[in-house]
């Protein structure tokens, strides 16, 4: 059912072309049928272009081209039920291939939850126009009128009864123009039939029997193995190496100096010594033989402690303006009663159980890459750079992602791959250690914050002050940035939910003294663990009930615009008329979770329910986590409920599993050490000691609901994952009264 | 030279016996189900039975299987019919896949040896096994329906795997 390569799809296309198969693309050009763009949300010019991601075969069978990348989100199952759905196809003559890297797609970054988001309405359209092609031809063909012919499963059928399959049809079709887009009428969702079902995603099998292609996985073509020996300092160079040593052991063919990156680090490779070998384990000992002496630069003085106290410095005294309502700052001046709090959170490493790895080989004229990337066209352009040809040039074939959680969106390794070819001539696989990935990592950025906030009479919030500083984002593409983009603090920071008259919301500098990057949900983890733990806070400073004083401070149904209040914000991208910050739509995952968790039930000693709710990517979600704390401060998660409100969703239990999913990544951020640093160089290495959740940490059950919504579709791959440390540390107080404000939890419930 | 089966068949090998087993099935053999995913036994996405026995394939080396039966989730069996393949289907379990083939062949193992296993057991046994998607309650339950179709079914005895093919 799945096929991964466009190498097997341009066998396809130009055996089939010959016989005239139907190929439908965003907007077909000439005199082929068109489909326009559908809701794109910035359709590039090159969008519009002729594109494929539709091709009916003469055999009947139907190509879907999945442009996005696979990493667990079965985005490629949705793309094919959207498109089939529409189409009338029958399921089981759907085949997926999967797009290689190429504009013409439009934006295949697959990060931001936004895959279907971006691309439903126009995957609808692109169906329907088939459907609606089939239907005509057979019109045609019969001489009657095009309502008189419905289409199902293949088979179009005349109101006597007499049938056509679309196999039968491909060649009619070809010389229909089908009407713009916008005329075709799409199904109503009562006619759904794979759309907003739980059906079995397509790669399963192959996942199971162990024949998925993950990068590694690729054996044409064949080979070396390339492990790397990068700089352990961000700006280091290579001072000397000696690789005598490395050179004598058996199985290693060469040695390569990668060159080091210039001005920011963008996605380029780090540099370091690179030993090639024909087999992974001779790679390995040549790296272990060889020595290098390393030129730290200026980050060689990167110090986690120092850098904790520096962030908590900046976020105690007054900095930029974010967004103001009110005047927080008079009332809290006065109050000598104000809740205090201060946040930290240390790096993450995303740690996907795949370490980077990608394929390259180099010609004259192209290069092919095979890698499991997020960003198809990111590794274009890495790779052009770091080899020097066009882009165009540079052909990027998308394996599997095993995981991706934002480290894959960064492709050095496909450009480190390619340079190895070029410098060879030789087909260079670079694989990643794990070591690799923990040390030379894009991390999640270290993060303080302060908040503080007056209660009036009746416990509710009057005034409140957030602060937030965290190496931003902004770093790794502006060399020496110091304040966050926008679109970095609108996750979860400028969009805080609190209903206050006086709220004034300031972010303070940070530098970056490692390579900042996107960890999923990225800076909503940490923004929400304080505005959650901080609500919970006040509930408890007012004495009242966690779950009703959360409802209460975000206040009754409404819809903010916090761009009213003085702020920047761009929502996630999105329209905000089509999806705007609801506050009605926050309450309603509260109240179902509440439900669904049985909220205010009574526990037995030692253990504790907590809630979190949170809006991220335009989707709502809340969680109720139960802890049992036992006398020596050991740490046990029950069990824990969730509900989310992600607007249309496409496969009911692709969803239910990432929401259990996201909120188990959320533990890390909990009980993971973190990365830290010391001498600019990364601490921890591989999974002894840079811990992420087993299923000894996990919940055996994570009950899931998902609000049946005709909403447009939001995010699901991220929003339940900035709600769990929150409500997990909320669970730990109502458990055995200790707070935490400082992750990783660590000890501190032995204390 | 080392002698050894690989999923029934016999295999010599004459290069370095310090190679890891890990890397022996995949480089050698291009046998990809066996993953890499720490190289220091942290994980378990290279998990693959020796004579009938989970083991991290990434830190044991060739020299340690002289004699013995490797088996990887290619061997489990022919088309994903082993109960715990069918299992992982039933309750749509992987996400990304990546760390499940590391996790199939743990749970086998488990069940061949403890056919029932408490759900204590079951997280004793997988906790040795990450998996970053965090499938761990759909792991640990599709474990448990593994168990009952399993029980008074020998559909696969490890120790046997391959021998007749």
């Amino acid at each position: 059912m799945s096929q991964y390569f466009d190498l097997t799809r341009r066998r396809f296309l130009k055996s089939s072309a010959a016989v005239g198969a139907l190929v439908l693309g965003t907007c077909f050009t000439g005199a082929a049928p068109r489909v326009m763009a559908g809701v794109l949300a910035k359709p590039s010019e090159s969008a519009k272009a002729a594109n494929l991601f539709i091709a009916l075969r003469p055999d009947g069978i139907v190509e879907i081209t999945c442009h996005r990348s696979e990493m667990g989100q079965q985005i490629r199952t949705a793309i094919a039920q959207i498109v089939a759905d529409e189409m009338e196809a029958a399921w089981d003559k759907v085949v997926v291939i999967q797009g290689k890297g190429d504009p013409k797609y439009g934006d295949q970054n697959t990060d931001g939850s936004r895959s279907i988001r971006y691309n439903m309405q126009r995957l609808r359209e692109m169906g329907a126009s088939v459907r609606h092609l089939m239907r005509q031809a057979a019109a045609t063909r019969w001489g009657v009128s095009l309502d008189a012919c419905s289409a199902e499963q293949h088979i179009v059928t005349h109101t006597s009864g007499k049938t056509l399959t679309y196999a039968e049809l491909v060649n009619d079709a070809l010389n229909i123009t089908p009407p713009e887009t916008a005329k075709i009428p799409l199904k109503k969702r009562s006619e759904w039939r794979y759309i907003n079902t739980a059906m079995e995603h397509i790669d399963l099998k192959d996942i199971v029997t162990g024949k998925a292609i993950f990068a590694a996985d690729v054996l044409e073509p064949k080979a070396l193995i390339a492990m790397i020996v990068r700089p352990p300092v961000v700006g280091g160079k290579v001072k000397s190496f000696d690789a005598k040593a490395a050179k004598a052991i058996e199985g290693v063919v060469d040695i390569v100096e990668i060159p080091a990156p210039q001005g920011a680090p963008m996605f380029q490779p780090k540099g370091g010594i690179a030993i090639i070998a024909n087999n992974t384990w001779a790679a390995m000992k040549g790296r272990e033989a060889l020595t290098v002496t390393w030129e730290d630069g200026k980050n060689g003085d990167y110090n986690s402690a120092a850098f904790k106290e520096s962030l908590l410095t900046t976020v105690a005294s007054s900095q930029s303006s974010v967004r103001e309502l009110g005047d927080a700052t008079s009332i809290l001046v006065k109050d000598s009663d104000k809740l205090v709090a201060d946040y930290y959170a240390p790096h993450l490493a995303q740690a996907p159980m795949e370490p980077p790895c990608a394929t390259a080989m180099y010609y004259k004229d192209h290069v092919d890459v095979w890698a499991a990337t997020q960003n198809p066209q990111a590794d274009m352009a890495t790779v052009a750079a770091m080899v020097g040809q066009p882009q165009e040039q540079i052909n990027v074939h998308v394996t599997m992602l095993g995981g991706g959680f934002g480290r894959k969106s960064k492709p050095d390794f496909s450009a480190e791959a390619a340079y190895l070819s070029m410098k060879t001539g030789k087909a260079i696989r670079v694989q990643w250690t794990r070591e690799d990935d923990i040390q030379h990592g894009f991390y999640h950025a270290v993060s303080a914050q302060h908040i503080e906030a007056s209660l009036d009479k009746n416990g509710a919030i009057e005034a409140y002050l957030h602060r937030t500083a965290f190496s931003p984002l902004a770093s790794t593409f502006m060399e020496g940035a110091t304040s966050p983009l926008s679109a970095e603090l609108r996750l979860g920071f400028t969009d805080n939910p609190i209903n206050t008259p006086n709220m004034k919301l300031e972010n303070g500098e940070a530098p970056a003294k490692a390579r900042i990057g996107w960890m999923r949900s990225v800076s909503n983890i940490f923004h929400a663990f304080a505005i959650q733990s901080f609500i919970a806070e006040a509930a408890h400073k007012a004495g009242r009930d966690q779950k009703d004083y959360l409802l209460e401070t975000i206040g009754p149904d409404r819809i903010v615009d916090v761009t009213e209040q003085n702020a920047e914000y761009d929502n996630y991208g999105g329209d905000k008329a089509v999806y705007p910050l609801d506050i009605g739509r926050l309450r309603h995952v509260i109240e179902k979770v509440a439900e669904m968790s049985k909220w205010g039930r009574k526990l037995p000693k030692g253990r504790g329910l907590g809630i979190a709710a949170h809006r991220s990517f335009l989707t709502y979600v809340a969680t109720v986590v139960e802890v049992e704390v036992s006398d020596k401060g050991d740490l046990k998660i029950i069990k824990s409920w969730a509900s989310i409100d992600a607007g249309t969703v496409v496969n009911t239990d692709t969803v239910k599993n990432q929401v259990q999913g996201g909120s188990i990544y959320g533990i890390t951020a909990a009980i993971s050490e973190g990365i830290t640093f010391d001498k600019g160089r990364v601490q921890q290495s591989n999974f002894h000691d840079y811990r992420v959740p087993r299923m000894n940490d996990c919940p055996l059950e994570i009950e899931v609901e998902i609000i049946p919504s005709d909403a447009p579709p939001a995010g699901v791959g991220e929003p339940a994952t900035p709600v769990y440390a929150p409500a997990l540390c909320n669970a730990i107080f109502a458990a055995c009264g200790k707070r935490i404000r400082q992750l990783p939890i660590g000890n501190q419930l032995k204390a | 030279m080392i002698t050894f089966t690989v999923n029934g068949e016999t295999r010599k090998f004459s290069g370095d016996p310090t190679t890891p087993v890990l890397w022996y099935l995949r480089d050698e053999l291009q046998l990809t189900g066996p993953k890499f995913g720490c190289g220091m036994a942290q994980c378990g996405a290279c998990t693959v039975h020796i004579n009938g026995e989970a083991q991290r394939s990434c830190t044991l080396p060739i020299s340690a299987v002289s004699g013995g039966k490797i088996t990887t989730i290619e061997g489990l069996s022919e088309n994903g019919e082993h109960p715990v393949q069918q299992a992982w289907i039933e309750h749509k379990v992987p996400q990304c896949g990546f760390c499940q083939c590391g996790q199939m062949m743990q749970a086998a193992s488990l069940l061949a040896s403890n056919p029932s296993p408490s759900d204590d057991e079951i997280v004793q046994s997988m906790s040795g096994n990450i998996c970053r998607c965090g499938t761990y309650p759909r792991i640990h339950k599709a474990i448990k329906s593994a168990s009952k179709s399993m029980a008074g079914v020998a559909y696969y005895v490890p120790e046997k795997a391959g021998e007749e093919s």
